[in-house]
Formats: C-alpha cells, sequence, structure tokens
C-alpha cells in the first residue's frame, strides 16, 4: 500500500469535495428552472419535488425501485466512461443494449430448461456481453484503421441492432402465446436472487463490480493509461509506441460489453421477457450523467444513482401533478446546457487550474493574472477527453 | 412475385417513399451545409420535433399549411441558436450539447401537447397536393412525382441550389474552409465564428422545415416523439453525401422508400416485417463503408471549435 501523507489526503478531499459541488450546481440550477416551467403551467413546484424526493428517495419502496432502475444505467455509465475517455464516441448505445437484452430473453427459456438457473444466468450475460461487444467491432475496426468517423458507424449500427433485436424477438424467440410478439417469460423466481429481504436484485451488485473495475482499469492499470493517452492525444500515442487501432477496439470492446451486459441485466433483473418494440432509449440520459461526473466512474455511480431517484420520483410525482413524466427529458436537459454554461465560466476564470496543485496555481495566477481571463479551451470534452 | 411490379405497388412505393424522404431531404441539406462549415448537430432531431410542434399548432389555428411549414423553420432556427450561441460563439462541446437540445425539445414539446392537446388530439385536414395536369396521366411514376405537395419541388431544386452555392460562390468556400481550415478562412480575414453561425442558422432552419412537413403533410397532426430517429437518419444521409447536395436526395429518397415499403407490400398483400425493411439501407451503407472506406470523408475540423491561435 502507498503512503500517503496528511496533506495529499487533505488536497484529493477537497479536490472531490470540489468537484462535487461543481456537479451539484446545475443540477440545482435545473430543478429552479424547471420548479418555475411548473409553476407557470399552474403545479405547484414545492409539492411536485416533494412528491419526487418522497416517493424515490424517502419511501423505502420507492428507493428500492430507484436502485433497481440504476442497475442497468450503472453498467451503462461504465461502458460510455471507457469509450470516452479513449475520445471514441460510442452512440450506438441503444443498439448494444437491446440486442443484450433480446438475446437473453430468447435464449434464457431454453437455457432454464436445459442447465438450471444459475448456468443460465451466467451464459446469457455472457451471450449478452459479446453480442454488444460484436456490434462495435465494424465501427471501431473502420475508426481504427480507415479513421471513418465512428459517431456515423455506431448510430448506423445501432438501427440495425435495434431492429435486429425486433426481427429476433418477432421470429425465433417468438412465445406461443398469443398478443404482442415477445419472448417467453422467465419465471420471477428463476431470474437475478434478490438481496436480503428487499426487493433490489443481484444485478445492481453485478453493476456496482462493473462501475468499480471500470474506475481501477482507468485509473490504476496500464491499459487504462493506454486508453487516456489514446484519448488526449492520437499522434502521440503513435509516438510513444503504442498501436491506435489495436486500442480502439480494445476500448469499443469492453464499451460495447458492458453496455450488451446491461440488456441482460434488464431483462434478468426487471423485465422478465423481452416485447417487440421495448426500448427505453436509456443512451440519451446516461450520455449526459457521464459527463456531469467528469467521466469519473466514481462521480457517475452517484450521479446514476441520484438521477434514477429523479426518474422513478419524478415518475410519479407527474401523475400525482398529472402532468407527462416527460418533464424529465426536459430536466435533464436543463441540467447539460447550465453544466456546460457553468464549465465555460469556470474556463474564464482560469479555474482550469485544478490540474495543477494548488501552490503552483496560485503562483501562475499572480504572475498571468490578465492572460488567464483569455477564453481557453473549454473544459467539456476537451478538457475531459482531450480534442481530437 | 409478378405482384411486386404491379402498378398499385409501384405507384404507392414511390408516393410514399417521396413523402417519407421529404423531412429527410430538408434535414440532412441543412446538416450538410452545417457540417461542412464544421458544426455537427447531433440535436437535428430537436430542431426538427421543434419544428414539427410549432408548424402544427400554428397550421391547426391559421388553417394555413404554408404559415405552418414558416413557423416550423422558425422555430428549428430558434432552437439552432441555443447551438450557435454554445457551441460556436462559446466552443462548447458539439456532441453534449447536442444532445441537451434533442432533450429539450423532446420534453418541451410533449409537455406543451399534452398540456394542449391531449384531451382533443385535434388533426389536420389532408394536405394540399400540385397537381400537374398532363404528367400526372403518366402510369405508375405519375401520381408519385406529380401529384405531390408542392414543397416535394422546393426540396428538390433546393438540393441542387445548395449544392452549387457550396462548390461554386465564394460563400460557399467560406463555409467550406470553416470547416475544413477554419485557420485559413480567419487568416483570409472571415470571420470563422460567423460562418459557422450562419451555417447552424441553416441547419435549424432547414430541420424545423423538414420537422414542419412532417406534422403537416405527411402525420397531418402531432404526437409526441414524431421525429423517431429522423433526425439521426438525416445526419448519416448528410455526412454520406461528401458535401454534394444532390446526394442527399439520393440518401434520402433511398432512405424514405425504406420506410415506406411496409406500407406498399401490405397493399398488394405480402405480410413483411418492417424491421428487416428499415434495417436494409443501413446495412448496405455499412457494407459500402467496409468496403470502400479507405479514407474518411468528413471536414477535418468537423465538431472541432476553432481558437485562434491555437495548434
Amino acid at each position: 500500500m502507498k503512503v500517503t501523507s496528511a496533506g495529499e489526503l487533505k488536497a484529493r478531499a477537497a479536490r472531490s469535495g470540489e468537484a462535487a459541488v461543481i456537479a451539484a450546481i446545475p443540477i440545482v440550477l435545473a430543478l429552479i428552472a424547471n420548479g418555475i416551467l411548473l409553476a407557470a403551467l399552474g403545479r405547484d413546484p414545492f409539492s411536485f419535488y416533494g412528491d419526487m424526493f418522497e416517493r424515490g428517495l424517502i419511501d423505502w419502496d420507492g428507493f428500492q425501485e430507484s436502485i433497481i432502475r440504476s442497475a442497468p444505467l450503472l453498467l451503462i455509465a461504465g461502458g460510455l466512461i471507457v469509450a470516452f475517455r479513449a475520445n471514441l464516441w460510442n452512440l450506438g448505445i441503444d443498439g448494444q443494449f437491446l440486442l443484450g437484452a433480446s438475446l437473453t430473453a430468447g435464449l434464457a427459456p431454453t437455457l432454464l430448461d436445459a442447465l438450471g438457473v444459475w448456468p443460465m444466468l451466467v451464459a446469457t450475460m455472457a451471450v449478452a456481453a459479446i453480442a454488444g461487444a460484436a456490434w462495435t467491432l465494424i465501427p471501431a475496426i473502420l475508426r481504427g484503421r480507415y479513421g471513418v468517423n465512428e459517431i456515423i458507424t455506431t448510430l448506423m449500427m445501432s438501427f440495425i441492432g435495434i431492429g435486429f433485436a425486433n426481427v429476433l424477438v418477432k421470429g425465433p424467440f417468438k412465445t406461443d402465446v398469443g398478443g404482442v410478439a415477445r419472448t417467453d417469460v422467465v419465471p420471477f423466481d428463476e431470474r437475478f436472487p434478490l438481496l436480503g429481504d428487499t426487493r433490489i436484485h443481484f444485478g445492481f451488485v453485478i453493476a456496482v463490480a462493473a462501475i468499480l473495475a471500470v474506475h481501477v482499469l482507468m485509473t490504476r492499470t496500464s491499459l487504462g493509461l493506454r486508453l487516456r493517452i489514446l484519448g488526449a492525444n492520437p499522434r502521440a500515442a503513435l509516438h510513444a509506441g503504442l498501436r491506435p487501432a489495436g486500442l480502439t477496439v480494445v476500448a469499443f470492446t469492453i464499451s460495447g460489453a458492458l453496455i450488451g451486459l446491461s440488456g441482460a441485466v434488464e431483462i434478468l433483473g426487471v423485465q422478465g421477457s423481452f416485447r417487440a418494440d421495448f426500448n427505453p432509449a436509456y443512451g440519451l440520459l446516461v450520455i449526459p450523467l457521464v459527463f456531469l461526473a467528469r467521466l469519473n466512474a466514481i462521480g457517475s455511480l452517484v450521479l446514476v444513482i441520484a438521477f434514477a431517484v429523479i426518474q422513478i420520483g419524478g415518475e410519479s410525482a407527474a401523475r400525482q401533478a398529472e402532468i407527462t413524466s416527460d418533464i424529465l427529458f426536459l430536466l435533464v436537459g436543463l441540467i447539460l446546457v447550465f453544466m456546460a454554461v457553468i464549465e465555460y465560466l469556470r474556463a474564464r476564470r482560469g479555474l482550469r487550474m485544478r490540474f495543477v496543485p494548488p501552490e503552483v496555481a496560485d503562483r501562475l495566477r499572480a504572475e498571468s493574472g490578465a492572460e488567464a481571463g483569455r477564453a481557453e479551451r473549454p473544459a467539456i470534452g476537451a478538457g475531459e477527453i482531450g480534442s481530437r | 412475385m409478378s405482384d411486386l411490379l404491379s402498378e398499385g405497388f409501384l405507384t404507392s412505393l414511390i408516393a410514399g417513399g417521396l413523402v417519407a424522404a421529404m423531412p429527410l431531404l430538408f434535414a440532412s441539406l441543412g446538416e450538410l451545409v452545417s457540417e461542412q462549415a464544421g458544426v455537427l448537430n447531433v440535436g437535428l432531431e430537436g430542431y426538427m420535433l421543434f419544428g414539427a410542434y410549432l408548424a402544427f399548432v400554428i397550421a391547426y389555428n391559421t388553417g394555413s399549411e404554408w404559415l405552418g411549414l414558416l413557423a416550423g423553420l422558425v422555430a428549428g432556427a430558434a432552437a439552432s441558436l441555443i447551438m450557435i450561441v454554445l457551441c460556436v460563439r462559446m466552443n462548447l462541446d458539439q456532441i453534449v450539447i447536442g444532445i441537451a437540445i434533442i432533450l429539450l425539445a423532446e420534453g418541451a414539446t410533449s409537455l406543451l401537447h399534452d398540456a394542449q392537446y391531449a384531451e382533443s388530439r385535434p388533426s389536420l385536414g389532408n394536405p394540399s397536393e400540385l397537381e400537374v395536369p398532363v404528367l400526372k396521366e403518366i402510369p405508375v411514376l405519375g401520381e408519385g412525382l406529380f401529384s405531390q405537395h408542392p414543397t416535394l419541388y422546393i426540396g428538390i431544386a433546393l438540393a441542387f441550389v445548395v449544392g452549387w452555392m457550396l462548390r461554386r460562390t465564394s460563400a460557399g468556400l467560406s463555409v467550406r474552409a470553416a470547416g475544413e481550415r477554419p485557420e485559413a478562412l480567419d487568416a483570409a480575414g472571415v470571420s470563422v465564428a460567423a460562418t459557422r453561425a450562419w451555417a447552424t442558422l441553416c441547419a435549424g432552419a432547414l430541420g424545423g422545415l423538414g420537422g414542419g412537413y412532417l406534422a403537416i403533410v405527411s402525420a397531418g397532426t402531432f404526437t409526441p416523439f414524431i421525429t423517431q430517429g429522423a433526425g439521426f437518419i438525416a445526419i448519416v444521409i448528410a455526412m454520406l453525401s461528401r458535401g454534394k447536395g444532390p446526394w442527399t436526395i439520393v440518401g434520402a429518397v433511398l432512405f424514405g422508400m425504406s420506410l415506406s415499403i411496409a406500407t406498399a407490400l401490405q397493399l398488394i398483400g405480402v405480410e413483411i416485417q418492417t424491421d428487416y425493411v428499415q434495417m436494409l439501407p443501413f446495412i448496405v451503407v455499412i457494407v459500402v463503408l467496409v468496403l470502400f472506406a479507405r479514407r474518411s470523408y468528413l471536414p477535418s475540423a468537423l465538431a472541432l471549435p476553432y481558437v485562434r491561435g491555437e495548434r
């Protein structure tokens, strides 16, 4: 174990404290703006938020539901962090998620009969992870070898993945029971076991373990360092003797595998079967959270759970206030905008020097007071995962 | 199988395909201009949603579909101001802000729709059609091409005009320079920020118009999330067009037909899963990319903020 001095610990605590405050400001501002909007629509914002926190956080049933909701989101967040840190835009989340989910739902009933509960759980999760990873392979190779923009290719693969998942569910995996096309239901007792007396399923444990593993991978291993170098400056990575093409595939594979796994967790923990045209569209909601956490795995663990509380509580509060729960999209959008503006203001004020030790920053600030005010490259994306 | 070539099927495929293609055409044209200038509008879907909503509200309340389409254009342009202020002026990350715009649009339009029309669920009448007298009688092609909403011709003309402007005018040169070598444009004394701002406004306006078309002509009403990923398809079409305006027509018609082919097949009694058909164009594009993608063909400064003096 490395010996850390008290001063270093204090500095580290101060840094994470600062990060927490900076992550909290946009959320608070967005809640206020959203509250004004609610008032304009003739709803009482205080009772809305009261309901929201009552249902999502304080009420034990509701809180368990929030935790359950956070499990797939955490896995997606972990997957995105690996890709985004390497400056690779994996925007094909929904396709990877749904493929993992449909394969899990389709194979689970058969595997259950053949193997029993635990082997089935392990096998379906493995299949889902492999499918998610495989789905990123073409974008990864095209990006790594030929420099084809991965935003467009992952988006296209996502559309294909969504279609393919539905083809599977309406075709080979379709249940014989009539009604809407869906897969056979995995009996409740043969899904993930529950933790103690709670309704929280084992998938949450997997998700937390995965996000901690991502944290260790990105901050404590040589692979993580190489991925971050690739993200910060691909040319420098090449000069340092790294192989950008190979690293691109590795980053995408890990990213896709975690997102595919999240599909399995959603099925084995919550849904039990895959209905045709099921698409919770988690992708667009998790990306903001990951950025808000500055691509830090531990930070996103906190933020994802907080978001799940807002989502579960918000759905219930929206019902109470007789308003559509789509208002939550607005809330997340506002959080993103406020976050961006705050980053901009911080960059302008030169506070961006958080990367240098405080004493050095103070000295630098005193010397170049005028220069610090000049617009610098913004921090979101650019500061965290480097520019392309 | 001979039914596949029957007149009814082909007529319905062409007519339906073009109706589905128009929103994609408008949106991808706008995105094309903006991408050439180095701004990636991930929020295109958001512009379309705002456009669709306002277009519907205005058309419903005034009874004029042209005012509605104009309103859609204005709404999209207004939404792109967010992008201009935050990304072009403040140089914030274009992808993050684009996602924010989508979420804001989804939330805001759904909320407004819910508050105003959730009970009544009104819809507009049938859209007007411009019938070209003699040509309309041509079998198969006639109904598809010459009995459409007049915006069809505007859209096709616009694709050629945009293509010509990008290639042959100095404004087009500035736009391409802003995406390819912004520092050169800056050195030449043209404002990179202003060029990119106008190009982004273009994407907003045309995206909004596409959304308006979707609400007024295709659907005849507004429902939350009406765009269903059309904005992302339009981004793909714009990127594949490699800066050439007329190619957006090809892309939009290809994807439009794949969206409408299932309906056409039902007419002749063939039941096919829509999922297969809708995946098809994406699979084709991916295969083409795998076979022929030996180089990147996007503007080199795409999605990168321009900061004077930075390398």
